[in-house]
């Protein structure tokens, strides 16, 4: 096969010689590559030889100190206390066993126990240090510098590590550290994550990671035959994260958590106006600066194994019926879709038979004649019943949904749970059968298949208490850098607004008043002396109770009901919301002496001066 | 097809022999930086390495076997085939050190990037070959394979690979300057691509950011780039003048050398062998080098010198970028030493790129 011939490079001169001299300069720079391996291996050969011998080069890293976070008042949260870990690298001492059992003596440790750590990590690579004990005490570490001469191979890494200054009391907030897991530094490896760093694995600590966690600086340090410094060769300054600014009250969250120490439940404060967190307490608790020591597996296991879930944030992940609470929705609904007017009354003998079945009111005698202010207020169920039979499951779903249920709020931690508003296409997808009108009932009092979080109730009574704005819950104020930068400021957002008339929304606000003001309502142990509180009372069946109706108290603790109360203060001008969850806490009037404590405990801290730790730490 | 005798009295044993030599010195080199303590034979990875210089075998009979003005008139082809594998790469490539540049089939894995520093070669030969105008090429000549070249930068960018970049902007620009006459419109095309040097770096990760900040001022990364660089140094210095010998090298046996295997398989051989080692290489590679610039002044026609001198200046940068990146002259950028980076794709490409040379050389004489 025969191709035309293109024309000859040879009648292209300028193409020749340009080739030429780049083989010329090709040749010039392999002889520039000699000469420099010439240095480096002939003339400073024998230095290098003995860097490597050792591998005298080593870099120690400065940590960059995780930032700190202080509360709404600027009072110190958590911050980074030095400690010292003791090191040792068996190449440095000549000979370890030796320099073990002198330093076992000096610290009053039995030697087996450092032996031990040597024979565990016998597979490291030479030169690789081997921790022989963390976080020393001070006395230890004053004897292990003094005696830096005859303890080759010894050495100590000061590492900040995480001190939580409110333990157990903001821990489900805050979160904890641990160390990064092998799947998390696979996609964290470009963000500089090195094997063996800290990073948040819960709460705050996680969601704010990128702007807590400091930079690593580090120095790379020639050492001597024995593993000490004689040099630094160079180094990188370490860059500090930056300080968080909650919304949370210090004070209020201590509150809280006392009001349900040894009980297990979830206290969730907002602010009326912008659902800004001000406390949200889990219990039972756990303590962070555990992780912050590192935890043992002992601890661990005790921790995930314990029944009542302290390693579990009731506030957005518990998720429960809401009980008589969710009569609020339902009074909404029925106002709004004028099912019934504010006057209308439905009588109540106790009990309503639906289809056969018979559903019971608490109140065995009956309400009597009811119209929705007394429904709310006595929360007679009978009455709800029928509005809910009235209105039926998909319209009451569409109003719980618009207040926020069944569906995360979005509050920036993890883990939040959705809780579930049935309806009845939701039914036809998880069971595939229709919604039948007997199931209705339950739902119209918050029972049945109806959950919701702690955080959604919060939330749903401040859109009611602020008169119709849905705002994301919230706990970071701003970001400042250690310096006092702005790195970012956060506001309310809105999430929804309740198409709502006016009218509907002053016969609910009265009726959730009279509920604690009158004396036939549910949280009349709510009423305070100092502040005008506006509430509801809920009681969530764990076990349905069919037949007899038994005293909570009677049952034994698994399957007593949950005590629920939400309310917010002062009528009128609301400022703040609690909502109050006692797991098998009986009857919702048992949460109510609780929320009632917390608003008081709010009203004195009103006012009340705090010298913000803040400025003494930006000083020091 | 009649095959011409002096086809095969032409073969180029000189460039043939070089590079089986450098490719098997890269096994043993490769078996030296991935075998554990006390290993004996030859490790898995040198062991994948022969097999994939099986496949290079294969390649680079292939390639010198057709003749180039046929390979020539499959431009397009493979041009399609590489953007159509680069496209697939972040689709179903997998990752590996932070960046996603591989295509798996079954068992083994191909870097369709390595195989675009020949396609623009080809893209370049196949616009330049024909009719020079008397005052020589113009710029505007060139839209056609400029258009068609960036897309292939914007992929190996995208994924990201740095090393890979800056060796396919050389190649093209290499070219475009030895081959263009008039100086002037050069200078222009330099202007513009030193101006889109801060696009570029829109695309860089923030690993390579910082390497190539830890070389233009060499304090700020002295944990991470900067400490590579002076274990890298410390590993070639203690070679001395004969090496501390095959499998013997510390800083290598240690761990203390970065990407052993791959960028920095240089200071394992020069750990072990020393300067004599080293000169011998050198000289290795000079050789074929030189050997190569025979073949792109003996060629038959523009098109082969055209193929020829890109096949060399592939040879010629990756050399040169690698070594005195690794003796500290440069920053740590991922470029492969041909020959003796552990790698399947680099391997194959640098074999094809060395069967064009061959087949331009045999066929110098056909007509």
């Amino acid at each position: 096969m025969n191709f035309p011939p293109s024309p000859r490079a040879d009648i292209d001169p300028i193409f020749r010689l340009r080739t030429r001299r780049l083989m010329l300069g090709v040749v010039a720079v392999f002889f520039l590559i000699a000469v420099r391996l010439w240095v480096l291996q002939i003339l400073e050969g024998e230095r290098f030889t003995d860097l490597s011998k050792n591998n005298r080069i080593r870099i120690k890293t400065i940590p960059g100190i995780r930032g700190m976070i202080f509360d709404q008042q600027g009072r110190l949260l958590v911050d980074s206390r030095p400690s010292f870990d003791l090191l040792f690298v068996p190449e440095d001492a000549k000979k370890p066993r030796e320099t073990l059992t002198y330093l076992a003596g000096l610290l009053k440790v039995p030697k087996q126990k450092f032996l031990a750590e040597l024979g565990r990590n016998s597979r490291r690579r030479p030169f690789r240090e081997v921790t022989l004990k963390q976080d020393i005490d001070w006395r230890s570490v004053v004897l292990v510098e003094t005696h830096e001469m005859d303890l080759p191979g010894v050495s100590l890494r000061i590492r900040p590590r995480r001190n939580y200054l409110s333990q157990s009391v903001t821990a489900h907030l805050l979160g904890y550290l641990g160390e990064i897991g092998p799947v998390q530094l696979k996609t964290l490896r470009d963000e500089g994550y090195k094997m063996g760093d800290e990073i948040g694995q819960f709460g705050l600590e996680k969601t704010w990671e990128e702007y807590l966690r400091g930079r690593n600086g580090g120095q790379q340090i020639e050492v001597d035959a024995q593993g000490r410094k004689i040099r630094i060769i160079d180094q990188r300054k370490d860059i500090p994260g930056h300080s968080i600014f909650l919304t949370i009250d210090q004070e209020l969250q201590g509150s809280a958590y006392q009001a349900l120490k040894g009980k297990a439940g979830a206290v969730v404060i907002l602010d009326a106006q912008t659902s800004a967190i001000r406390a949200l307490v889990s219990t039972p608790s756990f303590n962070p600066n555990a992780f912050a020591r590192g935890i043992t597996t002992a601890e661990w296991n005790r921790l995930i194994r314990d029944k009542a879930k302290p390693l579990h944030n009731k506030a957005i992940q518990g998720v429960y019926p809401p009980g008589s609470i969710f009569k609020i929705v339902l009074a909404f609904a029925a106002l709004e879709e004028k099912v019934v007017g504010p006057e209308s009354t439905i009588p109540c003998h106790g009990s309503l038979d639906v289809g056969g079945r018979v559903f019971r009111d608490w109140k065995a005698a009956g309400h009597g004649e009811v119209n929705l202010h007394k429904a709310l207020v006595e929360s007679c169920d009978v009455y709800f019943y029928q509005i809910g039979q009235q209105l039926g499951v998909d319209r009451i779903a569409r109003y719980a949904r618009m207040l926020g249920l069944g569906k995360k709020t979005g509050v920036a931690l993890e883990g939040e749970k959705a809780g579930l508003i049935p309806d009845s296409r939701w039914k036809k997808r998880r069971f595939g059968e229709p919604w039948y009108p007997g199931e209705t009932p339950s739902v119209a009092i918050g029972q049945g298949y109806v959950s919701v979080t702690p955080v959604q109730i919060a939330n749903l009574m401040a859109a009611i208490a602020n008169k119709g704005t849905l705002n994301q819950p919230w706990f970071v104020r701003k970001i400042e850098s250690l310096d006092g930068r702005l790195i970012r400021e956060y506001g309310p957002e809105k999430i929804g607004t309740l198409a709502i008339q006016k009218k509907t929304l002053s016969v609910l606000n009265r009726a959730l008043r009279d509920v604690v003001h009158s004396d036939e309502g549910t949280g009349i142990k709510a009423q305070s002396s100092l502040i005008q509180i506006a509430g509801k009372t809920g009681t969530a069946q764990v076990a349905a109770m069919l037949g007899a109706v038994v005293k909570s108290e009677d049952l034994p603790y698994s399957v007593r009901d949950h005590a629920w109360f939400v309310g917010y203060a002062p009528v009128g001008r609301p400022e703040i919301v609690v909502v109050v969850l006692l797991e098998h806490g009986g009857h919702g009037s048992d949460a109510a002496p609780v929320a009632k404590a917390l608003i008081e405990k709010y009203w004195a801290l009103k006012g009340q001066q705090v010298r913000p730790t803040y400025e003494a730490a930006k000083v020091g | 097809m009649h095959i011409d005798r002096r086809v095969i009295s032409h073969f180029d044993w000189s460039i043939f022999g070089l590079s089986i030599g450098l490719a098997l010195i890269g096994i043993l080199t490769v078996n030296s930086a991935t075998s554990d303590l006390s290993g004996n034979g030859l490790g898995h990875l040198a062991i994948k390495q022969l097999y994939w210089l099986i496949i290079g075998l294969i390649a680079m009979v292939v390639s010198f076997s057709v003749d180039y003005h046929r390979i020539e008139r499959f431009s397009y082809v493979f041009y399609g085939i590489v953007v159509f594998s680069l496209l697939l790469v972040p689709l179903v490539g997998f990752r590996s050190g932070g960046s996603v540049r591989w295509l798996s089939f079954g068992i083994v894995s191909f870097q369709p990037s390595e195989l675009a520093k020949l396609v623009v070669v080809f893209l370049l030969a196949k616009r330049l070959q024909y009719d020079e105008p008397p005052a020589g090429y113009r710029l505007r000549d060139l839209w056609l394979p400029t258009l068609m070249a960036v897309p292939l930068l914007v992929m190996i960018l995208m994924q990201p690979d740095l090393g890979t970049a800056v060796i396919y902007l050389l190649i093209f620009f290499t070219i475009i300057f030895i081959t263009v006459r008039r100086v002037g419109p050069l200078l222009l095309l330099g202007a513009v691509g030193v101006a889109l040097l801060p696009i570029g770096w829109q695309f860089l990760k923030p690993y390579q950011m910082a390497r190539i900040r830890s070389f233009l001022t060499p304090d700020i990364d002295p944990l991470g780039a900067g400490y590579h660089a002076i274990q890298s140094k410390i590993a070639i210095g203690s070679g001395r003048w004969f090496g501390q010998g095959y499998l013997q090298g510390s800083q290598n046996r240690l761990d203390f050398l970065p990407a052993q295997h791959t960028d920095f398989i240089f200071s394992v051989f020069a750990e072990e062998w020393g300067f004599f080692g080293c000169l011998v290489l050198l000289g290795l590679y000079l050789a074929l080098i030189v050997f190569s610039f025979r073949v792109v002044a003996r060629a038959r026609d523009r098109l082969g010198t055209l193929l020829a001198f890109g096949a060399t200046i592939i040879l010629c940068w990756q050399v040169i970028i690698n070594i005195v990146m690794v003796i500290g002259f440069l920053p740590v950028v991922g470029i492969p030493l041909p020959f003796l980076t552990y790698g399947g794709s680099s391997l194959v490409t640098t074999m094809i790129a060395v069967g064009l040379l061959i087949n331009v050389n045999m066929r110098r004489f056909m007509f």
